[in-house]
């Protein structure tokens, strides 16, 4: 068995979810003397330096960048020049293009994960012989990179080698090859095809833990109130998880929005900068040298997706109310 | 559960997690298959499912032609040493986190957990200069600090989760018996929470051996490069080996899937505790 289900009894009764035990965890956090207080210090330190200098000092002296004219092939010029990079951004008529692309990828990408990611932790909670077998099996994509992820997938999409081509050609569907990663349409396809494959085992195992966190006697109490299975899917499972749902699925889109190397890998953008995310085109103006505008577009990121996480949150919010 | 399954519940279930196991597997079978064709016998119409004869051609050429066998050294130095470091330091900085109330506790979470919403390679641009200014850049003392640096926020709060579920009795008993904070926590604690530390530790590995963009931009000479980096060299030019390119993913993934396989159970427990936590 490859969870331990207790572990996430305990966990979901503190983001809300109904759960009948008290939990089981020691998490009372005791005060302590000066002398202590220097020891924790230091046990605290290492850490704290580690991400100050190497991911803090970037993040915050990057952003000042946002508002100058910063270009690694000429830093003869350097003022500030205030929204200037914010303005040349929204300018580019990629831009709109660009955004539209994010939102199609996240969503295209989610939903489809959700979906078979959910089915798949439903036919996996009941034991069966091969089950932990199975899982192991279907956790192979967690152990490959991104990238090459990207390009495992840009070798079966090859207009002219590919396995896809072939076997739907085999199959019927075509007649002839389709240039996948030549054409905007079929390229992004392609890259959330991709994604999908990769995320689907990351929402049936985070799915799975939390249905396992639903007790068994109130599918009992359900059956013999002869609800069926629908019934019992919609009024008993879906609420039990509700919580840990939204929140698995509020980080994904985080994660997803911020994952660019699928896409870097296969089609780098292309064709003719088509296929470009947000995160991308920051790498691709990045290694350009303009960290001018990559800031700015930095700084958009992270204050959307911080918006976004309020917003998402408040809405979460009322439904946990309710119970 | 009272009820049986039905036939047609039993057929579709299999149905299912077949398909979803084909679906998943292929990927690998296909590269597998890939490398193990002669270099010509990739580009050979119509493609076979088999290979009509296997070769290794592209396997020898991958360490004859290039410098394959480098750059694995040069990833396993780097992954290694920095997820132990980055292990050790997070097991100090998750066990006051799980164990105080201070001034700032709730700060440090904050920061910690930011950084797993806010991706790496946003302030690209500017590590790179700081690491320059410092002489960082294309060496792998550079690449290890920042790894270290990006592992211990989630690693922190993945160990915080199993620390959380061991009694504070033991160190403090511990600590009666005359032993140091530090050695009651090393002595005590840690042989207590192997599991999870191991989780913790492959977690880091796997993502210093997987990392991209960081090493992408501060790595740049053969002597340096990991394999990322490498790989990544491999499609900058037009046209891609895909012999070469389909060996060298094999011997990249081969690594992380066998730890993944030994570990699978504690990794899975680790994910999830961290992240429904949020």
């Amino acid at each position: 068995m490859a969870f331990d289900a207790q572990r996430t009894v305990t966990r979901s009764s503190e983001t809300g979810s109904a759960s009948p035990q008290p939990p089981k965890e020691y998490r009372h956090k005791k005060r302590f003397n000066a002398r202590t207080a220097w020891t924790l210090a230091g046990f605290m330190a290492p850490a704290a330096i580690f991400v100050a200098i190497f991911t803090y000092y970037p993040m915050i002296s990057g952003s000042q960048m946002a508002f100058r004219n910063w270009n690694l092939n000429d830093l003869s010029d350097t003022s500030w020049i205030g929204w200037g990079n914010f303005v040349t951004l929204f300018e580019n008529p990629e831009f709109g293009t660009i955004v539209r692309n994010t939102v199609v990828w996240v969503v295209g990408s989610l939903v489809p994960q959700v979906v078979i990611g959910f089915a798949l932790a439903l036919f996996l909670k009941r034991k069966f012989r091969f089950r932990s077998g199975y899982q192991a099996l279907i956790f192979f994509p967690w152990a490959v990179s991104g990238f090459l992820i990207g390009m495992l997938f840009r070798w079966m999409f090859n207009a002219e080698f590919g396995v896809v081509n072939d076997l739907l050609m085999k199959a019927g569907f075509i007649d002839t090859p389709i240039p996948w990663l030549a054409e905007p349409g079929f390229a992004m396809t392609a890259i959330i095809i991709a994604n999908i494959w990769y995320g689907v085992t990351f929402f049936a195992i985070m799915i799975l833990a939390a249905l396992q966190s639903v007790s068994d006697e109130m599918y009992e109490a359900a059956a013999i109130d002869g609800a069926g299975k629908v019934r019992t899917l919609f009024s008993i499972t879906l609420p039990a998880i509700a919580v840990t749902l939204g929140l698995t699925i509020l980080l994904r889109i985080i994660w997803i929005f911020n994952f660019p190397d699928v896409i870097w890998a296969m089609t780098g953008g292309g064709p003719a900068d088509q296929t470009h995310i947000i995160t991308t085109y920051m790498i691709k103006i990045t290694q350009e040298g303009d960290y001018g505008q990559a800031s700015a577009l930095g700084l958009i990121v992270v204050f959307t997706l911080m918006l976004f996480a309020v917003f998402y949150l408040m809405a979460m919010r009322p439904r946990k109310a309710k119970r | 559960m009272i009820d049986k399954q039905s036939i047609f519940g039993r057929v579709s279930k299999i149905t299912f997690l077949s398909i979803c196991l084909i679906v998943t597997i292929f990927p690998l079978y296909w590269i597998v298959i890939t490398s193990l064709k002669a270099p010509g016998a990739i580009y050979e119409l119509p493609l076979k499912y088999w290979p009509s004869e296997i070769s290794f051609d592209n396997y020898i050429g991958l360490f004859t032609k290039s410098d394959f066998g480098r750059y694995m050294v040069n990833s396993l130095i780097v992954a290694t040493v920095a997820s132990t470091v980055a292990t050790l330091i997070s097991l100090l900085s998750a066990y006051v986190l799980a164990r105080f109330q201070f001034a700032g506790r709730g700060a440090v979470m904050a920061a910690f957990l930011l950084t797993q919403m806010i991706p790496g390679f946003i302030a690209l641009g500017p590590l790179y200069m700081m690491m320059s200014n410092f002489d960082l850049v294309d060496s792998k003392t550079g690449l290890i600090l920042v790894y270290i640096a990006i592992c211990i926020p989630f690693c922190t709060i993945m160990l915080r989760g199993f620390f959380e579920n061991v009694p504070d009795a033991l160190e403090e008993a511990a600590m009666i018996d005359g032993c140091s904070r530090l050695s009651a926590l090393f002595r005590v604690l840690v042989p207590v929470m192997m599991p999870g530390i191991a989780a913790s530790f492959i977690f880091n590995f796997v993502n210093c051996w997987n990392e991209l963009f960081l090493s992408v931009t501060l790595m740049n000479s053969d002597e340096n490069k990991t394999i990322p980096t490498a790989l990544a060299g491999f499609i900058s030019s037009f046209n891609i080996d895909w012999g070469s390119m389909s060996a060298a993913a094999v011997l990249t993934v081969v690594p992380t899937l066998a730890i993944f396989a030994f570990a699978s159970k504690f990794i899975v427990q680790g994910l999830t505790a961290g992240a429904v936590k949020g």
